[in-house]
């Protein structure tokens, strides 16, 4: 059984008196420990098959289901639990609270749970850590680099310790360098700490860390090529009908 | 608890707009409280008074006279014990600006009237033997600075010349209604500078019983109703009373006008944090996105406005209550006793949460119902 499944989901759009049809009928499994990259043109749908997994957005019809959990069902309040216990986001902007120290910033998953200051210190602490910034705790957005700022932002999202890591473009601000770095560390995450990650890009270098590949063109998905050397991992996205 | 680092950061995220709308609360509920302190001062001056005493005026009006001659006649009234004289004289002292209670009293008889007014007996001793002495209650001296056996001139205003008395005693109320922003100096020595030997202002008169007060009341007045000097005579406390309906309806006045202060800021404070809310739409659908519920992030932007009351009402209550203590303000001896009181605070207070709640509410139903997904996708 696949930690995700996406079973047959349409979603449409209506803009002004324009319905617009993003899925017709997706179906996908996503394999727990598996490093999915979804590519695809702009608005072939991919921020939105993101945004449904993370229970942000409802289908219009069809179920999708997060380690057992039916997604697509829940209510509002229920949502919101389980997304601070199952998802990890990270954005392209990465979206940090610019009020908020990089400490504070990574500690806001936590908040949300029943640990104690002691443990959410500890956590923040690992977490910062794993991405290699546990000297810049106290510095705030605005004195960290894009690179930086992500990597903080991906700590925000693994801190909780999710289900999926969910990424939305998450080179797309970024130099070369600062690139490389995050990449290594997500694949990192996946490798060492078998982490499930999907990510969303345009960047043929970002999908090339990958293990499985896929393409979104007008709603439709497609098995893409992944590197060769990953090509072999275990985790894999197997695609189910799509049209 | 948890989220009160979270609340302070976004509270200084624009400290200026936050110390600025902390303010504006601060000076609602400082007005707030000032003027419902008007109120509760006037209606306690109405309430002082010994049930034991009266006091008869001009039936026409307290600003006309009765003659002197009348004292010996209200003391003969069966159940008077003592009576005593006053007149009002408001003088202006220093630059002709500084203004403050002064009466003109006839020493003895006033001082034996009003034990409640406590002095050393040497200087009670002093201002009763010369004639152009003053006393001069506590506060009052402090005010300006001065001592015992120092000279004070005063510009009569309605009864025009410059006037100046000697201090020779200071006096401190035991009851606070009394006043310590009062200068009283010798009804003869007016009389004599005036040249009207035989007018007073209102009488006072001490009874044997609190409930001959009625019958001793329309016997004096019986007595006068056909002079050319009518009475009214009543409690003091109906006298004090009367002062207070002088003001008109000044519980409507100051009331409305306090809450239209109130409002005014309730109108400021919620457009600030509006504006507050607005510019962290991106935020919101991020915290969404990390797992925070409508309800928790509603609770946060609540709390933000309950932080900003506290803190305004706190600053605005807080400090009405300390400044009106330590300054002994009194309104030059007009509002004797102007003190916050703890009804006031706890009416303050309730309009401070009325105000948390009302200027938190639109924006945290805002927050709370942001559609995520499209909030994201405006800011991406």
């Amino acid at each position: 059984m696949a930690l995700v499944e996406i079973r047959d989901v349409h979603k449409s759009f209506q803009r002004d008196t324009q319905r617009i049809d993003v899925f017709d009928g997706i179906t996908l499994d996503i394999d727990e420990g598996s490093f999915l990259a979804l590519m695809g043109p702009s608005g072939s749908g991919k921020s939105t098959l993101l945004n449904l997994i993370a229970g942000l957005d409802k289908p219009t019809s069809g179920t999708i289901t997060v380690a057992g959990a039916h997604v697509s069902e829940m209510k509002p309040g229920q949502l919101a639990a389980w997304r601070a216990r199952h998802i990890g986001f990270v954005f392209q902007s990465f979206n940090l609270l610019p009020v908020l120290t990089a400490y504070q910033n990574v500690e806001l998953p936590l908040l949300l749970t029943r640990l104690s200051k002691r443990e959410r210190d500890e956590r923040v602490k690992l977490a910062l850590g794993v991405v290699g910034l546990e000297d810049r705790m106290s510095h705030y957005p605005r004195q960290l680099s894009g690179g930086q700022e992500q990597r903080v932002s991906i700590a925000r999202a693994i801190v909780a310790d999710p289900t999926v890591i969910l990424l939305d473009e998450p080179t797309g601000q970024l130099d070369a360098k600062s690139s490389q770095e995050v990449l290594t560390l997500l694949r990192r995450l996946n490798d060492e700490f078998k982490k499930t990650i999907v990510i969303v890009t345009h960047d043929a270098n970002a999908a090339e860390r990958a293990t499985t590949v896929l393409h979104l063109e007008k709603g439709n998905l497609i098995r893409g090529d992944a590197v060769p050397s990953l090509r072999s991992s275990e985790a894999s996205a197997a695609v189910g009908r799509s049209r | 608890m948890k989220y009160l680092p979270l609340v302070l950061a976004n509270l200084g995220r624009h400290k200026r707009r936050t110390v600025l709308t902390i303010a504006s609360v601060a000076l609602a509920l400082f007005l707030f409280a000032s003027l419902q302190t008007v109120v509760t001062t006037i209606a306690a001056a109405a309430n002082f008074g010994s049930a034991r005493r009266l006091v008869s005026t001009n039936a026409t009006g307290i600003v006309f006279t009765l003659p002197i001659a009348y004292a010996n006649r209200l003391q003969a009234v069966p159940g008077v014990q003592s009576v005593t004289w006053a007149n009002w004289f408001g003088g202006r002292y220093g630059d002709g600006k500084t203004f403050f209670a002064t009466f003109a009293i006839d020493p003895k008889s006033y001082l034996e009237m009003y034990p409640e007014m406590v002095m050393p007996p040497e200087q009670k001793e002093a201002f009763l033997r010369e004639r152009t002495a003053a006393l001069v209650g506590k506060h009052l001296m402090e005010t300006f600075g001065w001592k015992v056996g120092q000279n004070v001139s005063m510009q009569g205003t309605i009864f025009p010349g410059d006037w100046t008395f000697t201090i020779r005693a200071v006096y401190v109320p035991t009851d606070p209604q009394i006043g310590e922003d009062v200068l009283m100096f010798h009804h003869e020595y007016m009389e004599e500078r005036l040249n009207r030997p035989g007018l007073a202002g209102w009488y006072i008169l001490k009874i044997d019983h609190t409930e001959n007060a009625a019958p001793i009341a329309k016997t004096i007045d019986d007595m006068f109703k056909n002079s050319s000097f009518a009475t009214k005579t009543g409690t003091e406390q109906a006298f004090n009373a009367s002062f207070a309906t002088m003001w008109g309806n000044v519980s409507l006045l100051m009331g409305t006008i306090g809450m239209a202060v109130v409002f005014a800021i309730l109108l400021v404070t919620a457009n600030a944090m509006m504006m507050g809310a607005r510019e962290r739409t991106r935020e919101v659908a991020v915290l969404k996105t990390i797992g925070f519920s409508d309800r928790t992030l509603f609770g946060v932007v609540m709390l933000e406005a309950v932080v900003i009351g506290a803190t305004g009402a706190l600053i605005g209550l807080g400090g009405a209550k300390l400044l009106y203590k330590t300054t002994h303000f009194s309104a030059g001896g007009f509002l004797p006793g102007f003190d916050v009181t703890t009804n006031t605070l706890v009416l303050g207070s309730a309009v401070a949460l009325v105000l948390m709640v009302a200027s938190g509410l639109v924006p945290a139903v805002r927050a709370a119902r942001l559609p995520v997904v499209s909030a994201l996708r405006q800011v991406a």
